[in-house]
């Protein structure tokens, strides 16, 4: 990255050349506008989103979608919170997402360590197995997995949810950090031996520590993820009470209740979290992504 | 080899969490879908026939036909544009407007991607509802009323809004991953081609395309593989309507499931799908593996 930077920064150093100010030509400028004007289109669906959720139904009613709103009516976003329980659904989907997040990280460590420092027997049959779990649709676990869930109790329960999806997210962070352990310096783990350190303790005093980056990667890619989805979520938690954010949102499509501004303030609600979220996590992400790319 | 025992111990809990959630489901979903089942009672065998009934389906090859032109919306399109952006990014914002320009606008189109995707249906839906969606008043108000259509509504262009929909959602990964790809590449090979005249297209052509060729397999297999599951977005959009306009194959699974509890059918629906998904991605990797050996 610091390479990136210099570069960057010699470059403006070098911009009041004459061979730069020739460069300046109304091109440029019709290239940036057109990126620009992408970009609105891509973003403004949201802003629009924005404007009409702090919009009251009269005022909408009366200069549509475009206008700025008269004055900021937060009834819209209240009375769909209230009504909708929502401070409840943010926390379902929160803890679903934070146990998630963590028991897969903590699983595809224990599998990588195996399969990539260890190079356990099979290890090629294993990472094809864990490769071909991560193509597979959802569609094709639901219902035993459904059926399994009502069996044993777990059905319309936020448990069942927690343990479906550590074990998927989990097939996808075994199949990158395999290759990332694979590569591991052996130098650390004979240091480690030396010192009378056994294969759990080197794990979580070296291999751990040492690859915390990627793991924090996996971390938030799993976080979220499991904030985002929708198919199992749906099926399994039935109960106003254990709905997760996606799922409260769905269902109420098509609802009579649904007016312009109410559904735009709950697709506000919808929203935030997520902003937050790729806010919070955008150096994590963007480095992550690139992670993956290189394999 | 000796130092290598002890970590198979490492595996048990990975082995046994994907046998519970991923193996059982995906065996009993593969028996049912040759079986008659209601989802009470026991199933009943019936070797072939929900696959010979599925293949003289109307509504089965619409939900094919429908998802083909998904994979074209959600990544050939995606990918395609993506690349093009992400170079002109690369290759001229950052170079005559500086790198937080290419940066910012880059960050911009990624946003629709960490919306969960129920939320996406949700602003799009209310964006494109007949009465009060902003797409109509817009129209209305530039004085292109005669245009204004049902746009989820009208069987004769709902697969196209929700085509509009998917490459919004689906733009910014693409770039995102080739910008990634590109940091990658030494600026040197530019700066030399420069010297050598080359115009911005034919770096384009030679370099662009050429370095970053690994992360266009990555791409463009994981967005295929994601239009090929799609659910989420029909579900809150569409509902796969109107008249089955915009059935897909995970939706139509979904309702045999649990709609009109034909759970042989929708297992032999998911089952086609799965096959389709994971010998997809084995080709894909082929062709991946062969273009990197011809390096």
């Amino acid at each position: 990255m610091t390479v990136v930077d210099t570069e960057a920064s010699t470059r403006t150093l070098e911009d009041p050349s004459p061979k730069a100010a020739k460069h300046r030509n109304p091109v440029r400028f019709a290239v940036l506008f057109a990126l620009v004007v992408l970009l609105l289109l891509l973003v403004g669906p949201l802003l629009v989103v924005a404007v009409n959720a702090v919009k009251s139904p009269a005022d909408y009613a009366a200069s549509g979608p475009l206008s700025i709103p008269t004055h900021l009516y937060w009834d819209g976003i209240v009375d769909f919170w209230n009504r909708v329980n929502f401070g409840q659904k943010l926390w379902n989907s929160f803890i679903t997402s934070l146990v998630v997040a963590v028991l897969g990280v903590v699983l595809s460590i224990l599998n990588a360590y195996a399969l990539g420092i260890g190079k356990v027997k099979g290890r090629v049959w294993f990472l094809v197995f864990f490769l071909v779990a991560n193509l597979l649709p959802q569609e094709v676990l639901v219902y035993p997995l459904y059926y399994i869930g009502k069996e044993i109790g777990l059905y319309d329960n936020l448990i069942s949810i927690i343990i479906i999806f550590t074990v998927i997210q989990s097939a996808f962070g075994t199949y990158l950090l395999t290759s990332v352990y694979a590569e591991f310096p052996k130098e650390l783990l004979e240091a480690a031996s030396i010192d009378g350190a056994g294969k759990w303790r080197a794990l979580w005093q070296v291999v751990v520590p040492v690859s915390r980056p990627t793991l924090a990667v996996l971390f938030t890619f799993f976080f979220i993820w499991t904030w985002n989805e929708f198919f199992l979520p749906l099926i399994f938690l039935i109960s106003n009470d254990n709905q997760t954010v996606p799922v409260a949102l769905g269902v109420l499509q098509g609802d009579r209740m649904m007016d312009a501004t109410t559904t735009s303030a709950s697709a506000l609600i919808g929203i935030l979290p997520a902003m937050l979220f790729f806010l919070l996590f955008q150096r994590t992400l963007t480095r992550g992504i690139a992670a993956g790319a290189i394999k | 080899m000796k130092k290598n025992r002890g970590y198979a111990i490492y595996l048990i809990p990975g082995v046994l969490a994907s046998l519970a959630v991923i193996v059982v489901p995906l065996v009993m979903t593969v028996y049912v879908s040759f079986t008659k089942w209601t989802g009470v009672g026991t199933p009943r065998w019936v070797g072939f026939d929900n696959y010979t009934r599925l293949f003289q389906d109307t509504l089965f090859w619409q939900s094919f036909s429908n998802i083909g032109l998904l994979v074209l919306a959600m990544a050939v399109v995606p990918t395609l544009l993506g690349l093009f952006l992400a170079a002109v990014l690369f290759d001229y914002v950052a170079k005559k407007f500086g790198d937080r320009w290419a940066g910012t606008l880059r960050s911009g189109y990624y946003i629709p991607q960490v919306l969960p995707v129920a939320v996406t249906g949700i602003v799009w839906g209310w964006i494109l509802h007949p009465d009060y969606g902003a797409l109509n008043k817009i129209m209305e108000s530039i004085g292109l009323g005669g245009l204004t259509r049902n746009w989820l509504g009208d069987p004769d262009y709902a697969l196209y809004s929700v085509m509009a929909v998917m490459i919004w959602f689906q733009l910014g990964y693409p770039v995102v991953m080739f910008m990634a790809g590109l940091s990658r590449v030494d600026p040197e090979l530019y700066e030399a081609a420069d010297l050598d005249g080359a115009s911005w297209w034919q770096r384009f052509r030679k370099i662009t395309v050429y370095m970053i060729r690994p992360e266009f397999y990555v791409v463009l297999v994981t967005t295929t593989i994601a239009a090929l599951k799609i659910f989420g977005q029909v579900f809150v959009l569409t509902g796969g309507g109107p008249s089955n306009a915009t059935l897909v194959p995970s939706y139509f699974a979904y309702k045999n499931f649990f709609e009109k509890a034909q759970v042989g059918y929708g297992s032999a629906i998911s089952t086609v799908l799965t096959v389709l998904i994971v010998l997809l991605a084995f080709l894909f990797l082929r062709l991946q593996h062969r273009a990197e050996e011809t390096r």
